[in-house]
């Protein structure tokens, strides 16, 4: 195409490492913001040799919520995310109350609990199914791996008796852009679970009626119904849904022997948690550790297929954020806000509480800085892991498995597997659908998860609407308790946002906000190598990756490392880049910007 | 059976031929958001623009980051950018309408780097600013169409106090400034849009595009005036407990919330008439005050949001006097009529007033 570089421009010279190739996707579709990832592809040996993570918008919600009413900090960090904004607002709200000790009524949080269910039925439908499902469509796979097209019109799909389609190539046609059933399926689905999502909080992306306290929406008889009767319509589609998934997943192990190795990484995987429960969360920090262990989704981290913790008490201690390669200047001189949490245990510098963001925008240079995506890290007491969300369903699953905390009607825990009962619906028997914890953390395993998870959204959604259905009946409607904002305190929330772990920390001083760091999932994943050196995930996973795309480097597509970015559910502004070896090879796939080569 | 052909409306030109181009810009400093609410369009959808389900559409070519297809590495194979640098080098087939999401930062108040980028420079290698694309691409465009409050007048982004210096796409490009076309600038606001405002302006600009259409008509501050003619209140389902002096103390009430927060009595929106996605949803009118994000003073002039609007006091005392009398007259009223009339009885007797022939 058009854009040839000279092979003598400065960011080329780096390049010497024979047979590798530079290339670059930026900005990356199918995603949510702008992202960049930068690798270098070597194409002999087939596998991915270097890969870097750039994000390219900075607006600084830290730098202008200071000195701001506390109130005000649910409304404006909605803005962070134009898919997932609720979970912020609500991830806020929660921060506020622990703040204002302020704890809302059940019906409030039963709504909530609704709509972040809802939100979860959305997002992770319409991102799977219109988003990462057209790289598995016919059109993709035909044009990237021919060999697996055929071997898929041949192979029935096990499953064929729930989801309808005969083959696995019939799935792959169904899936196929703007004109295959299941892709405007999703978006239709994507459609009612939003307004589901609207009938709870009110509007979407970002929630009109989420207060401190609680929520504004009234609860009725008819607004609970509403809400019953498309839930009914997900919990159908997705008994045909999870079935279908697995079959075409399933397919890519067989079709693809050794496709397990992509996107594959050391399992060191957190969720934050999900969904209050009210009987039990009273927003305490003293309190934190018990209720966190209560909300329906645990919290926790998997290190190597370990349960490290379910404490939010820990989780919280634990985060770190490092520098290295983002454009910023480091906080030395900055003020310690908070020395010691509620409980009296040291707060590090480096906790959110105690952040400081000082932007430095600088010219890009993959040998230095390269981002604005800083390193959130998890500090076990001896190492700085790097963390990922796995894109959020992963961990979740995983962490709420193996704790086998959470047992009520629709979802149940059994220590290594997490069980999804649904009842009957329209044209369906009742269902059973079991997600069993898997060998390994990579693209294919974070993609099943993520329709597994769909379904329990579902089910816990069954048991929070039936929840709150008996409140209304027993004349229990308030949604919403006061609360004075205090000249003195600190805060912080813990969430899921639908690809992951979200945090927010606050200090409030005088009245106003002092402080205030949102962690969404992003940066964890994004993150680009820290001062320690340690590549980010997006990094990491696609670095040293095996590549099974059949096409030549002259018409490489990189379906492969597409396929890993998107496992993670992106939601930034990023794009990823490849490189190419030498010479002639340099002239024809340019490089936009140089990737440093490894030594 | 022989295959029909397309019939063309009366006094409309053929359109069977024409092709748009749609260029998204989703790198200012935005959160995706209208994007996002793009997809939950109904009225119309997505796909009814794209297919062209709509009767006189033109061949629609979408190239939005959210749901492109196309994704290959830059240079090589189907990359996403190129578009881009086709529509600024006059190479694409067909003109283009520009849209916008996110606030534009000023790139002129630091000495090196980038508040955001979109795609590289191909002879540098550098990130290419966000605001260098909308001042190249801007005089190019069929139509530009900024979409959401970041992208209209700097929003949440451009609040008091930011780093960056955000505005919105007027404020960069001019508010006097026209395409080629003699088209404005056209504004949707919202933070995000409303799914179905922004889809249809899209639509009005596509028949705008082809001759169907003649100039979109557009307010002082560049919006749509058929969608943000009226207030918040004007289309409130709560607006009658105002009308009755009854407000909401807290946030549990189903009354009206001006005196908790609610700015809708000055708010140009549609949203509480329309609801959020096929009328359900919205802000005031299901306990959610409005925070004012489709206005150009948003959100500085509104905050802290949930606090009573100064001018809501006098207002509201006001109302309260007048909207007292008028509920007493109404509940005296309201009485009588819920009841039913006198002559629906058992008995031996028909009390209706007809006079029985069979007697």
């Amino acid at each position: 195409m058009a854009h040839t570089a000279d092979v003598t421009s400065p960011s080329m010279t780096s390049v010497r490492e024979e047979g590798l190739v530079e290339m670059a996707w930026d900005p990356i579709t199918r995603i949510v913001g702008s992202l960049g990832i930068y690798t270098k592809m070597d194409f002999k040996n087939k596998v991915v040799k270097e890969c870097y993570s750039s994000s390219h918008v900075f607006r600084g919600y830290s730098v202008f919520m200071k000195g701001k009413d506390p109130r005000d900090a649910h409304f404006i960090t909605s803005r962070i995310c134009g898919i997932c904004g609720d979970n912020h607002a609500a991830c806020s709200v929660y921060t506020q109350n622990m703040a204002y000790g302020v704890r809302p009524p059940p019906m409030g949080e039963w709504i909530m609990n609704l709509g972040e269910a809802a939100e979860y039925m959305f997002d992770h439908a319409i991102f799977q199914t219109n988003l990462v499902d057209v790289d598995y469509c016919e059109k993709m796979v035909r044009e990237t791996n021919p060999s697996v097209w055929e071997q898929a019109k041949n192979t029935e799909a096990p499953n064929a008796g729930l989801h309808g389609y005969r083959t696995i190539a019939d799935i792959m046609t169904a899936l196929n852009p703007l004109e295959g059933e299941l892709y405007l399926e999703a978006l239709q689905v994507s459609r009612y679970t939003r307004e589901m999502f609207c009938l709870m909080e009110g509007r979407h992306v970002h929630p009109s009626t989420l207060y401190p306290g609680g929520v504004g929406t009234q609860a009725t008889v008819q607004v609970f119904t509403d809400y019953m009767v498309r839930l009914m319509r997900y919990v159908e589609f997705m008994k045909k849904n999870v079935p279908l998934h697995d079959d075409l997943f399933d397919f890519f192990y067989e079709a693809i022997p050794g496709y397990e190795e992509v996107g594959n990484r050391r399992i060191i995987i957190g969720n934050w948690g999900a969904f209050q429960d009210p009987e039990h969360c009273d927003f305490r920090y003293e309190t934190m550790e018990h209720w966190g262990r209560k909300m329906f989704t645990t919290p926790g981290i998997v290190v190597d297929g370990k349960l490290l913790t379910t404490s939010l008490v820990d989780i919280n201690l634990g985060i770190r954020i490092l520098l290295g390669s983002s454009y910023y200047d480091d906080w030395d001189d900055g003020e310690t806000f908070v020395s010691h949490d509620p409980l009296g245990n040291p707060v590090d510098r480096r906790h959110p509480w105690n952040q400081h963001t000082i932007p430095k925008p600088r010219k890009r240079d993959f040998t230095d800085q390269y981002t604005w995506v800083m390193s959130p890290r998890w500090f076990d007491g001896e190492n700085h892991l790097v963390m990922d969300t796995g894109g959020g369903p992963l961990p979740r699953l995983w962490v709420t498995a193996l704790a086998n905390l959470v047992d009520i009607d629709y979802v149940q825990a059994t220590g290594s597997s997490v069980k999804i009962n649904f009842p009957k619906t329209a044209t369906m028997p009742a269902q059973t659908l079991e997600w069993h914890v898997p060998e390994r953390s990579n693209t294919l395993e974070r993609n099943r998860a993520r329709s597994y998870y769909q379904a329990y959204a579902a089910g816990c959604a069954l048991h929070f609407v039936q929840q709150a259905l008996d409140g209304v009946r027993a004349g229990e409607t308030d949604t919403w308790s006061p609360f004075e904002v205090p000249d003195e305190a600190i805060g912080c929330g813990f969430h899921e946002a639908v690809r992951g772990v979200l945090s927010h920390h606050m200090v409030i001083r005088d009245g106003k906000i002092a402080n205030y760091h949102p962690y969404p999932p992003t940066p964890w994943n994004a993150s680009p190598r820290d001062v320690f050196g340690q590549p980010g995930p997006y990094e990491d996973a696609v670095q040293g990756q095996p590549i099974f795309e059949e096409n030549d480097p002259d018409n490489f597509k990189g379906i492969d490392v597409m396929r890993t970015v998107r496992s993670f559910d992106p939601c930034l502004p990023c794009g990823v880049h490849q490189y190419v070896g030498k010479g002639k090879v340099l002239k024809q796939l340019h490089s936009p910007a140089g990737v440093p080569d490894a030594q | 059976m022989t295959a029909a052909q397309t019939p063309t409306m009366r006094d409309k030109p053929d359109v069977s031929d024409a092709k748009v181009h749609i260029l998204w810009i989703n790198a200012g400093l935005s959160c995706d958001g209208d994007s996002v609410a793009l997809t939950s369009a109904t009225q119309p959808s997505i796909e009814d623009i794209v297919l062209g389900v709509l009767p006189g559409l033109p061949e629609v070519a979408v190239h939005w980051p959210l749901i492109d297809y196309e994704n290959g590495p830059v240079g090589v194979r189907d990359d996403f950018i190129h578009w881009f640098h086709e529509a600024y080098n006059d190479e694409l087939d067909a003109p283009f309408v520009l849209v916008v999401e996110g606030s534009i930062p000023n790139e002129k108040i630091k000495s090196e780097g980038y508040w955001a980028a979109f795609g590289n420079d191909p002879d540098t290698g550098d990130p290419i600013p966000t605001s260098d694309w909308v001042e190249r691409l801007a005089p190019k465009a069929l139509a530009v169409l900024a979409a959401g409050t970041c992208a209209t007048y700097g929003g949440i982004h451009a609040m008091e106090g930011n780093p960056t210096g955000a505005m919105g796409v007027a404020d960069l490009l001019g508010w006097d400034f026209r395409t080629p076309a003699g088209i404005p600038i056209v504004n949707v606001p919202g933070c995000p849009t409303h799914p179905d405002n922004l889809s249809e302006t899209i639509l009005y600009l596509l028949y705008q595009a082809t001759g169907q259409a003649p100039m979109i008509p557009l307010d002082e501050k560049l919006r749509p005036t058929w969608l943000f003619g009226a207030t918040v209140h004007e289309g409130c389902a709560r607006a009658g407990y105002y009308e009755q002096g009854e407000f909401a103390e807290d946030y549990n009430s189903q009354k009206c919330l001006v005196k908790i927060g609610c700015w809708g009595p000055v708010v140009k929106c549609n949203v509480p008439k329309r609801g959020w996605i096929n009328g359900l949803g919205g802000c005031p009118n299901v306990g959610g005050i409005c925070i004012a994000c489709t206005m150009p003073g948003f959100p500085d002039k509104f905050m802290p949001f949930m606090d009573e609007p100064p001018g809501a006091t006098v207002s509201s005392r006001a109302i309260k006097a007048y909207g007292g009398m008028i509920r007493r007259l109404r509940t005296m009223t309201a009485k009588t009529v819920d009841k039913e009339p006198s002559w629906r009885a058992k008995g031996t007797k028909l009390t209706t007033g007809y006079t029985a022939p069979w007697r």
